[in-house]
């Protein structure tokens, strides 16, 4: 079809999608007057039941823990898939080397050099957002965070060495097998835990750790170990993932630059 | 004022639809795809928002206090992991598109017709 | 609390996660066997479930939160007949293709069968859980897979192309599906879908039909029903042979189940005064889509292509067996899926061993080629006489049950659909028979002159020159139990027992939330006089031949005067499926649209 039928077939269908959405949301209850049940009887109960303070945390790793478990395996089968996607053909791996030798000859085929102040700023954020994503991790239960929350900016870390200095220097401290072991550890740790609950209490994913106290580091039992693992498989899923990228768009730009 | 949300997030997936629609460089398309994945985030927070209501996180807050709804939160948490997969196996489609056809425009593409 | 019901979906996961782990340090042989075990296992566990279902429905509470006065706090799993049934035949496909798969196919380390072992995870997932989001999540876990398995062959850019047409198409439907889940949440402030079921009660309104309308497209873009399916052809085009025999054997097939479950859960209440609304739409959308998929079908030149327009056709006959809403059609929609995706598989297999030896799947360049390789043909053959539904396959129960309930409310007319699809689709395979494995017919042709010719590449290691084992022995099982199903007795009746369980609504309640004992009780004898459906079904097998056999031979009448406006409409046809990712996305939003036009202005007329 050409562009212009295309164009007179959707904004006509867009229009009256668009009719038959409002008439829709019109059945809602309107904004700032939420109704019902199931997120009122989560937030009286959730405290005193996993002495947590972080309702969302608990109704995402515990309460509809299998559902977190799903998302969780999205990303590692999209880590996996764009590894698969991403992969080098055989002629690639062939002319790997040839290309290493090259690229270290033409400086007008590779990217700019960063720029000091780059360089300063980038390194020097790594060491802080380590830590701020360890401590996102670690405190979900209590304050709003969480392992996917902290795994993504546990990730940004590598990433910033990448654009402080260049694809070599990422390589270097993120060995890829480590990575991807780390990545179906945490995986793995969170259906390990899951049987842990099927074994010890009959269902799947329950509960059965250790509650602790309410507003310290280690309440919520299986809710903080879920926490670990979830943030250890987010920050290993996204570093395969930019490591993928990162090797095919180089591959491209040594090619020519198309 | 009490609609006005839910408008926006009909008004957030029409204008995604346009964008694939009409787009002519399949990165482009594929952003488009994030926005109207967004929709769905303007929908849930709306529906789970309770005026007055302070953050479901009771740290130094007392338990009874009115507060929005948790589980939509949740669902977003989710809804965002998989929006982020969604593009990121998307995007090295298009990026090995682009390796071996040297366009990344769809209208040129003609192979898969009839 | 069964402790069984989380394992079809966990165990696939776990060994998923190991192999990933191992994708360095492990070897092809130790990756294989690890995953046909797994699948084995999963098929053995979902079969247990089964038996279990079939006395009563089996229900699991992940994390131990029983429900509370009616209000679900956790995620459930509702186990009835149909859904272990579903995944089943997931493991049965999943391990037809690993099994196909052994030795040749060009693996990625691991990585190929940590795929496919996550796509069996979240298929069992998608067809055992009770609840709406869970659903939208297992949706997207298959999704994820399936983009990564169908654009496999990254080489070829017809592969980027395809692969991208279906998961941005496959991707606003998630989020149409999400959409709805969200109006559903905002009146019921539930995500189970027993409680949403009760709480909808009797009450339609604009909220209820646009939800209703945003989740059935949305699963139907899955399933690949008309305006929506332009993906499944370039899909399949481009994805390699394991992968085909699963998107067409079953992941179409869960599109339309999820519908059937939404329906029949959720939706039966608001909308029982107005099912003749809802049975106008669907028989209409299922009569269009088998008709434009099998005209499309005998047109093409691209094995795979061909074979993925048929599954387009014959998910408009299941399409129309939801839509006659009684529990006889539903019992033939099982039946129906179960007896096409066997066959389509066969099928689809034979296709990748054609590939494997000739590095070719197209119908013309093949001409005659396969003609030493008897065994293989004879699989072939008897797989498209299973897809015209010829009696003695489980796909004439099905058809048998679906057209009995129509004729049932009066719509006996499903039967010229039923023909014309058998007749088209069964007609193309068989004359792609006639051509490839006996050398009939030219090597060109006029009706297939307008369809392009798609290269594709090899997928295996290295040609061989006799026929490997492990290709041809999945294909050959898995056609005579197609047969096996077809003629063993009792089968119907179970089916139908499968469907009256999907069907009752209150009591798929009552076991969710209150934990009731509602033990199944067996249907009916069934007394319907068969000869009626033998005879079509005989006559529909044999029109296919001639049909066949006629395309073949010389006397194909291309100048007759009929001949040119069929052409005209067929090459209208043709313009429309363009491979441009705006013309599909642009139909699908006409799609919802008339769908949420014609429900809605059907309700408000009575």
């Amino acid at each position: 079809m050409n562009r212009r039928g295309r164009m007179i077939l959707f904004l006509l269908s867009a229009a009256v999608f668009g009719g038959v959405y409002l008439w829709g949301l019109k059945g809602l209850p309107p904004v700032g007057h939420y109704r019902g049940p199931y997120g009122d009887v989560l937030n009286q109960v959730a405290t005193y039941e996993r002495h947590v303070t972080d309702i969302v945390t608990a109704v995402n790793f515990d309460y509809r823990g299998f559902d977190t478990l799903g998302e969780e395996f999205i990303l590692f089968m999209s880590v996996v898939g764009g590894t698969v996607l991403l992969r080098r053909q055989r002629e690639e791996e062939k002319s790997e080397h040839k290309d290493q030798a090259l690229s270290d000859e033409s400086p007008e085929r590779q990217a700019p050099e960063p720029s000091d102040a780059t360089r300063v700023l980038t390194l020097g954020l790594v060491g802080p957002l380590v830590v701020f994503g360890l401590y996102m991790v670690a405190h979900g239960q209590l304050t709003p965070g969480g392992g996917f929350q902290g795994g993504v900016i546990l990730a940004t870390a590598p990433l910033l060495v990448y654009l402080g200095g260049d694809l070599k220097k990422f390589k270097q401290i993120t060995s890829h097998t480590l990575v991807e072991v780390a990545e179906a550890a945490g995986a793995g740790g969170y259906l390990a835990i899951g049987f842990a609950g099927l074994i010890l209490g009959g269902a799947y994913l329950r509960n059965v750790a250790a509650l602790g106290r309410t507003g310290m580091i280690n309440s919520g039992g299986t809710i903080a170990l879920i926490n670990l693992a979830t943030g250890l498989e987010v920050a290993a899923g996204f570093v395969l993932l930019l490591y993928a990228f990162l090797e095919q768009t180089l591959e491209i730009r040594l090619r020519g630059g198309k | 004022m009490s609609f006005f949300p839910y408008a926006v997030a009909a008004w957030l997936f029409i204008i995604g639809l346009y964008g694939i629609v009409t787009s002519r460089n399949f990165v482009h398309l594929v952003i488009c795809l994030a926005v109207l994945q967004s929709s769905t985030y303007v929908l849930l927070l709306s529906i789970g928002y309770r005026v007055g209501g302070t953050a479901p996180v009771f740290a130094g807050v007392p338990v009874g206090t009115l507060a929005v709804d948790p589980v939509v939160q949740a669902l977003m948490l989710t809804d965002i992991v998989v929006e982020a997969t969604v593009v990121a196996l998307l995007l090295a489609l298009a990026l090995q598109l682009h390796k071996h056809a040297n366009t990344l425009d769809p209208d040129k593409l003609k192979a898969l017709e009839g | 609390m069964s402790t069984l019901a989380p394992l079809p979906v966990v165990i696939p996961l776990s060994v998923a996660a190991i192999l990933s782990a191992l994708n360095k340090f492990v070897g092809r042989r130790l990756s294989e066997a690890l995953a046909i075990l797994t699948t084995i296992a999963t098929g053995v566990m979902c079969g247990e479930l089964l038996l279990q279902a079939r006395v009563q429905p089996v229900i699991h509470w992940f994390g131990g939160w029983t429900p509370r006065a009616g209000v679900a706090l956790g995620i459930s799993f509702a186990i009835d007949p149909i859904a272990a049934g579903a995944a089943v035949f997931a493991s049965l496909l999943v391990l037809a293709a690993l099994i196909f798969s052994l030795h040749y196919f060009e693996t990625v380390g691991t990585l190929f069968h940590v795929l496919m072992l996550g796509f069996l995870g979240a298929m069992c997932g998608f067809a055992l859980t009770g609840d709406l989001f869970n659903l939208f999540v297992f949706f997207e876990l298959m999704s994820a897979s399936a983009f990564a398995l169908c654009g496999y062959k990254v080489e070829e850019p017809e592969s980027m192309q395809g692969a991208l047409n279906f998961g941005i198409t496959n991707t606003v439907g998630a989020f149409l599906v999400l959409s709805g889940i969200g109006l559903l949440y905002g009146r019921t402030g539930a995500l189970n879908m027993a409680q949403i079921g009760r709480t909808l009660g009797g009450n339609l309104d604009g909220l209820v039909i646009t939800a209703f309308v945003f989740i059935m497209s949305g699963f139907f873009i899955k399933a690949a029903v008309f305006p929506f399916h332009f993906w499944l052809a370039d899909a399949h085009a481009v994805a390699p042979t394991p992968v085909c025999v699963l998107f067409s054997g079953i992941m179409v097939e869960l599109g339309i189940y999820a519908v059937l479950r939404v329906y029949w859960v959720i939706f039966d209440g608001p909308f029982a005064a107005h099912r003749w609304d809802v049975r106008a739409l669907l028989l209409a959308v299922g009569s269009i889509t088998a008709v434009v998929g099998a005209v499309m079908c005998f047109g093409q030149r691209h094995i795979k292509r061909l074979l993925a327009f048929s599954t387009v056709s014959h998910v408009g006959l299941l399409t129309i067996g939801f839509g006659v809403l009684k529990e006889g059609a539903l019992a033939g929609v099982a039946l129906y899926v179960l007896g096409h995706g066997l066959v389509k598989a066969a099928l689809f297999l034979v296709a990748g061993l054609l590939l494997h030896r000739f590095s070719s799947v197209d119908e013309l360049e093949l001409h005659g080629r396969a003609c030493r390789m008897q065994a293989t043909g004879v699989v072939f053959f008897v797989a498209a006489l299973g897809l015209a539904s010829m009696p003695g396959f489980a796909t004439f129960l099905g058809e048998s049950g679906i057209i009995d309930g129509a004729k049932g409310i009066g719509q006996g007319w499903v039967r010229a659909v039923f023909v014309i699809a058998g007749v088209l689709t069964a007609g193309a395979v068989l004359r792609v028979w006639g051509r490839v494995f006996r050398g009939m017919g030219k090597a060109e042709d006029a009706e297939t002159a307008g369809a392009k010719k798609i290269d594709e590449d090899r997928e295996t290691n290295a040609a061989s020159h006799g026929i490997p084992a492990v290709m041809f022995a999945p294909a050959a099982a898995l056609v005579l139990l197609a047969v096996a199903v077809g003629l063993m007795p009792g089968v119907k009746r179970a089916v139908r027992t499968a469907a009256i369980v999907m069907q009752d609504r209150t009591g798929y309640q009552a076991r969710a939330l209150e934990h009731a004992w509602i033990p199944v009780t067996p249907a009916e004898e069934e007394h319907t006089p068969i000869g009626k459906g033998l005879a079509w079904s005989f006559g529909t097998t044999a029109a296919a031949l001639v049909l066949a056999f006629l395309s073949l031979s010389p006397y194909w009448p291309s100048k007759h005067v009929l001949a040119r406006p069929v052409a005209k409409t067929v090459h209208l046809l043709r313009a429309i499926h363009s491979g441009h990712v705006g013309d599909y996305v642009a139909f699908l939003t006409f799609g919802v649209a008339a769908f949420g036009v014609v429900l809605a202005v059907l309700i408000h007329l009575r």
